[in-house]
């Protein structure tokens, strides 16, 4: 039998920008990318949802902070409260911080400077969906580019993250100010993931770098497992 | 009715712009010990009450227009 194409939505808000990037990405990796409008109340049948880059809304008031009470988020939020496979990326990453599907918030880089550029990253764990692909330490690179990418949390916060291992990846560098040098963190169950770092602008070598491919190959394989389990 | 808010970067949280405007204006001459950026939220308000608006404003702080993990507010409510 063939294995099925898991079904990846992908949501466009007003001021997305990376969606298509997102799409092509995925459908490159052997998914069927699903593209989902920000007003769906309710989302296709999909195996996964990415939430890509972009300045959602313009970005006015805090990054994120209006997406949150986008239509598609609240079923975005139904869809991880169900164990639902969620990568934030980003702008996505940030609307999770806001809506409270992941810890702590994204604020202004320490330089004040929008940083574009490659950066080294340390996989933390391989033992949840979005990381499969990688082994723990393995230094990846991937692109930022951001002005509101320090991750911050209380201190208490970040120790139980820690003690949870909610980091998933770490900077290998001084990229932005980010406590504990976090680049991506997932929730307590593992299966909604946000990162700064674009893994879909790393997915052909044309570009400089094919390690995004590490990270939405092990998402899309994840979803496949679940498509396969609802057959 | 009209209110205004005031949202500030929470004590303990890096506020490089407040540190950027330090900086630049110890250059101009002025001694300041301390800079901190915030924003103003101004809003017109369909309330009579003074206390009923100052209620309604709080939750649209703590609903849309701060996030408690790193901004603190005020709330000013002008007759």
């Amino acid at each position: 039998m063939a294995s099925p194409q898991p079904r990846v939505g992908v949501v466009t808000y007003p001021g997305s920008q990376d969606d298509r990037d997102a799409l092509w990405a995925l459908a490159a990796l052997d998914a069927e990318a699903v593209p989902v409008w920000h007003e769906e109340r309710e989302l296709p049948d999909l195996d996964a949802v990415v939430l890509p880059g972009g300045f959602s809304y313009g970005d006015y008031l805090r990054c994120g902070a209006i997406a949150r009470f986008s239509p598609a988020t609240a079923a975005v939020r139904e869809f991880a409260d169900a164990g639902g496979l969620v990568l934030g990326i980003c702008n996505g990453f940030q609307i999770l911080c806001e809506a409270g599907l992941l810890p702590g918030a994204l604020l202004q880089n320490e330089t004040l400077r929008f940083v574009c550029r490659d950066v080294p990253l340390v996989v933390e764990r391989n033992d949840i969906p979005f990381t499969s692909r990688c082994a723990v330490g393995q230094r990846i690179v991937i692109p930022v580019k951001h002005g509101d990418g320090r991750w911050y949390a209380p201190p208490e916060v970040v120790r139980e993250l820690e003690a949870n291992r909610q980091v998933v990846v770490r900077y290998g560098e001084p990229c932005n100010g980010s406590v504990a040098d976090v680049a991506g963190v997932c929730n307590e169950r593992g299966n909604v993931l946000g990162l700064m770092p674009h893994p879909e602008h790393a997915v052909d070598p044309l570009l400089g770098s094919a390690d995004g491919a590490l990270v939405l190959a092990s998402l899309v394989e994840a979803a496949r497992e679940r498509a396969l389990a609802l057959i | 009715m009209k209110a205004t808010v005031l949202v500030r970067p929470k004590q303990g949280i890096l506020d490089p712009q407040g540190d950027a405007v330090e900086t630049a204006l110890g250059h101009l001459g002025f001694s300041v010990a301390h800079a901190r950026v915030g924003k103003v939220v101004d809003l017109e308000l369909d309330a009579s009450d003074p206390g009923e608006a100052r209620a309604q404003v709080e939750r649209m702080c703590e609903q849309l227009l701060a996030n408690p993990l790193i901004e603190s507010y005020d709330v000013e409510i002008h007759g």
